[in-house]
């Protein structure tokens, strides 16, 4: 067996699998939690629930006005890379036909070179927040191994991605390989670091955005 | 042919010319990516050289690369040389049968020992002691072990013999295995591909004849010559890989405009292999210019991949299976640790309401 059929065989089937059970584990442990009790009166002429989730969802798109100063870069530079993650992931076309293996839908693919560009500036966006978290004093002081480790897993696919592309430092087969066991990294972590984020922020912004609302929060 | 002919001598008496034969040097020169000034030392060479006796075995195979370096579109001197000049005992393509064929391999080793060439095509069985394959009730393990002992370098020919081939696909029934895992004290050299192509397997042999030495090998050992590239690195679709143009089914759009079969299965990023540049029937087409991906026939297992029409970029798991046991694996987790959390504050609650009653005078 080579390094690649082990990336492609063994190594996603125990990824997919961690990832499976991590995911409907977290996911269904926060959702079944008992509901807590409200104390206080609901603020009269406030929105439902549902409307106080959505506005909080919407209006934290943007930094409030006080922390805009400092949370601007941070805030530009995580939009830049989803939105590239994003392109990267569901454009190009090998990446394609791996979700269609997977989930039978397809679409069409972006141009290689367009991909390639974005995912150079994905990694420059990476590159960016690491040295942010880094230079950053109180940043430093709140990181983690999980927030380092959480950098890693996500930069390391994009990174082997592009070297895998343009076929440096390694014949096609390693580099392919070690691209699939990144990834097959990324999906294992996933579940148990701040990646869970993908999910939770819906849950977490959502609840917020509901106590908030009926407490007449407006931020 | 006398024993001290030289190969000059017999190609002349077989009307080829030193112009044909400096024709071909200089085509294995420049496939095997040798220095210009070489083909000439290779004619001279050639022409003066003594015959290379070569014994050729065919174990569990299926012929078909004897067929490449006997049916290829135009016989040429490569094979003229291989064929009847070095040949001494090939199975398949000799007169004799019988006790007759076994007393010709047992005269040629004896007469060549320690000098002849072993060629080897098919995989050896080792399970039950090898008896899957026996030929005049000598197992092959048998054979190989006594016919290499006296050889002065084996060449295994094909995916059988390089890697195990087919033979040795899951759950090979017959516990086949490669030349090189029986062999180990000779120098073993891999000319896999199911069939090899046929100017690799006469040009190696013709190298060894020329230069009395081995060719320069990869980590698999097989000739760099032939093997050093990948497909992909060769082939001409390669630009519309690099646009990221993509047929999608044997008859589409892309695949009429002759793009890039990666999204069919194509193996060539992963496969080494000279077919894109030496290509067959004589330099005609291969695989790719006929519209078919690569199947990766010169890379070990390459039948136990995942499947000739899976792309390269995609898993080869049955992992939707896996995917669904592991969701209601998680699931049940998830609600044991909910149900945990709600006992734990019920009890909360009620040791909270039992010390409040309790306080009460
Ligand atoms: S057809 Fe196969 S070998 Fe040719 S460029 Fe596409 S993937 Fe590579």
């Amino acid at each position: 067996m080579t390094l690649l059929d082990v990336a492609r065989g063994p190594a996603l089937e125990f990824a997919f699998a961690v990832f499976a059970i991590g995911v409907a584990w977290r996911l269904l442990s926060v959702l079944l939690l008992p509901w807590a009790t409200e104390r206080s009166a609901k603020r009269p002429g406030t929105p439902s629930r549902a409307m106080g989730a959505i506005g909080l969802f919407v209006r934290h798109l943007w930094p409030a006005g006080p922390f805009r100063r400092n949370a601007l870069f941070i805030t530009l530079n995580s939009y830049v890379f989803h939105l590239g993650l994003a392109i990267v992931v569901f454009g190009l076309a090998q990446h394609i036909v791996f979700l269609q293996n997977a989930f039978g839908v397809s679409w069409p693919s972006l141009p290689s070179g367009v991909v390639y560009v974005v995912a150079v500036i994905t990694l420059a966006t990476l590159a960016a927040a690491l040295a942010h978290r880094l230079t950053s004093p109180v940043l430093r002081l709140l990181s983690t191994f999980n927030d380092y480790m959480s950098w890693f897993v996500t930069a390391a696919p994009v990174a082997t991605g592009l070297l895998a592309v343009s076929h440096l430092w390694a014949p096609y087969e390693t580099l392919l390989a070690i691209h699939i066991l990144s990834v097959a990294l990324l999906l294992a972590w996933f579940p148990f670091g701040k990646l869970m984020h993908s999910f939770l922020v819906f849950l977490t912004r959502s609840e917020t955005g509901a106590f908030y609302s009926r407490r007449g929060v407006e931020i | 042919m006398p024993e001290r002919e030289t190969i000059g001598d017999v190609l002349a008496r077989r009307g080829v010319s030193r112009r044909a034969l400096l024709k071909y040097t200089s085509t294995l020169a420049s496939v095997m990516a040798l220095a210009p000034a070489a083909s000439r030392a290779m004619a001279d060479a050639l022409a003066k050289a003594h015959r290379q006796s070569v014994i050729w075995l065919s174990f569990q195979e299926c012929t078909g690369c004897t067929e490449s370096l006997t049916r290829s579109f135009n016989p040429n001197i490569g094979d003229l040389i291989f064929d009847v000049i070095s040949l001494d005992y090939h199975e398949t393509l000799q007169a004799a049968s019988g006790f007759a064929a076994e007393a010709a391999r047992e005269a040629a080793i004896a007469a060549n020992k320690g000098k002849f060439v072993l060629v080897v095509d098919g995989s050896v069985s080792t399970k039950d002691g090898g008896i899957y394959s026996t030929v005049a009730g000598k197992t092959n393990l048998q054979l190989l072990q006594e016919t290499a002992k006296d050889a002065l370098a084996v060449i295994a020919v094909g995916t059988c013999a390089s890697f195990g081939g087919l033979p040795h696909a899951d759950p090979n029934p017959t516990g086949a295995v490669p030349v090189s895992d029986i062999v180990k004290d000779k120098p073993v050299i891999n000319i896999p591909g199911c069939p090899p192509i046929a100017e690799a397997i006469a040009g190696t042999v013709a190298y060894i004849v020329t230069f009395g030495k081995l060719p320069d090998l990869d980590q698999r050992n097989r000739p760099r010559a032939f093997y050093g590239d990948a497909i992909h690195d060769r082939c001409y679709r390669r630009p519309f890989y690099d646009q990221g143009l993509f047929a999608a089914s044997f008859d589409d759009e892309g695949a009429r405009k002759g793009w890039c079969l990666y999204e069919l299965g194509c193996k060539g990023p992963v496969t080494y292999n000279a077919c894109a540049t030496i290509k067959w029937n004589g330099g005609v087409s291969y695989p790719i210019q006929s519209g078919h991906g690569c199947l990766g026939c010169s890379e070990p297992d390459f039948w136990d991949k995942g499947g000739f029409y899976k792309p390269l970029s995609t898993n080869t798991g049955n992992d939707a299976e896996i995917v669904g046991a592991a969701v209601a694996a998680g699931a049940a987790v998830g609600v044991a640790s909910a149900l945990i959390a709600r006992h734990r504050k019920r009890k909360a609650q009620t040791a909270k309401a039992a010390a409040k009653t309790e306080g009460q005078p």
